[in-house]
């Protein structure tokens, strides 16, 4: 008797810890949502009124447009290379017995397990020296070095899983590697090549540290715009920034809700398969 | 050259016998991608490393020499762990039991979708909410005064508790979905084959499930502890950067972008890694020390 009650507290506190995370984390964003339609909100409950001018005025004070058509295109960039490139490489290591194959799959594994701040720094020395830092293309580059790893390793088990007969026929009924691909397998791997750019659009979204480095005034992507509006702030309103930080969330949320239609939430922490030991 | 032109007289040409061993027109897709590596990745690591050695004073160590002389430089490296490793640490032990209750959940998907809210919204706007909400007038310390827990609000900003709490609202879910992974690839039967032969929960996850999950744990262990130790923006914005919080990300980034001093940035950077290698190699080192082998039971 005795132990059940200890069991029944434990989960208890279980469940507690989570709520409370949960109600915390729902809070904070609850607050800049509410903050950013606020008219005044000093030391109340809820602001005086409502009002949906700061959106414009965030719009105008830090050029939202331009920053979201930087963005839209560095990501838009970013997910068709990693695909182009990703893709391929994963069809060659899973299709393919080579020697410097496990070499190669340390070389991808690298990137990934290196944080970005460690290596954006020599990065973005290098691609200032080759006079890319500052522009788009610098900041395409930077991003392309976690995802096309990122890519490559989401893919490998998605092609495993694939029958080789299928390719097999293809080659047999005169098609060459080129048309394989683009009759046979692209269309077979479609969901899986989905699922992995989509991660990746999340996940440049929200890439800080190595946009972070590598941009310059005219290519600063969301992320880092907000970024330095927190830091500069106290030269703007409160709520417009809030505005702004409304606009990141909504950026960034449309689309991991439409990749969570694809693909496990988990798969956006871990990446791609993971062994079960 | 000559190998080729023998090929052609007499056995395999050299096409044939390079796809012998596995290298074809389809081998050659990976190249494009190994390139990109190399170029991006390889080449600006070993560019940094010897950019390091060159420090404007001319000597070899100059840079690494200054780094751990001046206090205002490897105090960074303390700094840094002292945020990193308890971060870390609490992550892993508060993601543990709520992993083995959510995993005897059916529907995980809800909770599951919305811990990763923070992981992709990112540490620059929770650093932006939290300004706000852990604010002297925000919805946290009204709420604790209102329940009468609090007579004054706290004050957790610009010092060492926003940051630790920013990096458990953005690690905590990074934590939790990967230990949530290992604990979900343990064959459930060994659990009931515990609880048959009468071990209670407590002796059931000391004897079976650690075991078995101290590997993931180990791996989990390091990409958490990764991603506090090169914390930046939170650091920045609901930090002390100057003092408490000045962090070594962002002794490296002052050290590139404000004094322009490349090759003492590189050199930070490598400090950087090493302390991170180091610490992922001692974690992986004790896990050896641990039974090693399938958690997914006998059959398969």
């Amino acid at each position: 008797m005795q132990k059940s009650v200890m069991s029944r507290l434990w989960i208890f506190a279980v469940w507690a810890m989570i709520g409370l995370f949960l109600i915390n984390l729902m809070g904070l964003i609850a607050s800049v949502l509410t903050s950013s339609v606020a008219t005044r909100w000093l030391g109340t409950w809820l602001p005086a009124g409502f009002t949906t001018r700061w959106y414009f005025a965030a719009w105008d004070e830090f050029q939202l447009g331009d920053v979201l058509w930087v963005t839209f295109q560095a990501v838009g960039a970013v997910v068709v290379l990693s695909g182009l490139l990703g893709v391929p490489a994963a069809y060659a290591l899973a299709r393919r017995e080579f020697p410097a194959k496990r070499f190669v799959m340390l070389l991808l594994l690298l990137p990934l397990l290196v944080p970005p701040i460690t290596y954006g720094i020599p990065l973005a020395t290098v691609l200032y020296k080759a006079g890319l830092g500052g522009t788009l293309t610098g900041v395409i580059l930077a991003n392309l070095v976690p995802t096309v790893p990122f890519v490559v390793l989401v893919m490998i088990p998605f092609i495993e899983q694939i029958d080789p007969r299928t390719e097999a026929a293809a080659r047999v009924f005169g098609a060459n590697i080129f048309q394989m691909f683009v009759h046979v397998l692209v269309p077979v791997l479609m969901p899986g090549v989905l699922a992995a750019l989509l991660l990746v659009l999340v996940r440049t979204i929200g890439m800080f540290e190595l946009t972070f480095l590598v941009s310059g005034p005219g290519s600063q992507t969301l992320v880092v715009a907000l970024y330095y509006a927190v830091f500069a702030s106290g030269v703007r309103a409160v709520q417009s920034i809030d505005a702004m930080a409304v606009i990141y969330m909504v950026t960034t949320l449309v689309w991991l809700i439409v990749a969570l239609r694809f693909v496990n939430p988990t798969q956006i922490v871990g990446r791609g398969k993971r062994p079960a030991s | 050259m000559s190998a080729v032109m023998e090929g052609r007289a007499d056995g395999p040409t050299l096409r044939q016998r390079l796809a012998a061993r596995g290298i074809d027109g389809a081998t050659l897709l990976v190249l494009p991608c190994v390139a990109l590596i190399l170029g991006l990745f390889i080449y600006p690591f070993l560019y940094g490393l010897m950019l390091s050695f060159e420090p404007k004073d001319g000597s070899l160590f100059g840079n690494y020499a200054r780094f751990f002389s001046e206090p205002f430089l490897y105090g960074t490296i303390f700094k840094t762990l002292r945020l990193a490793f308890p971060v870390t640490l609490l992550n892993l032990l508060i993601a543990i039991p709520i992993a083995f209750r959510v995993r005897l959940l059916r529907r995980q998907r809800l909770l599951t979708t919305l811990l990763v809210l923070p992981i992709t919204l990112g540490t620059v706007l929770v650093a932006e909410g939290m300004l706000f909400y852990f604010g002297p007038q925000g919805w946290f310390n009204r709420s604790l005064m209102a329940v009468g827990l609090l007579s004054t609000p706290v004050s957790v900003l610009n010092g060492y508790w926003g940051v630790f709490i920013s990096l458990v609202l953005t690690g905590f879910p990074f934590t939790f979905l990967l230990t949530l992974s290992y604990v979900s690839g343990i064959d459930p039967s060994l659990e009931n084959a515990a609880a048959t032969l009468g071990a209670g929960p407590a002796a059931r996850f000391r004897e079976v499930f650690l075991p078995l999950l101290v590997p993931g744990l180990a791996i989990t262990f390091c990409l958490s502890f990764v991603q506090a130790y090169s914390v930046l923006p939170s650091a920045v914005l609901v930090g002390d950067p100057a003092n408490v919080t000045r962090v070594i990300s962002i002794a490296a980034y002052q050290a590139a972008f404000e004094e322009y001093d490349y090759s003492m940035a590189s050199a930070i950077a490598m400090i950087m890694g090493a302390v991170q290698l180091l610490v992922v190699v001692a974690v992986l080192g004790c896990r050896s020390l641990f039974y090693r082998g399938p958690a997914a039971g006998a059959k398969g």
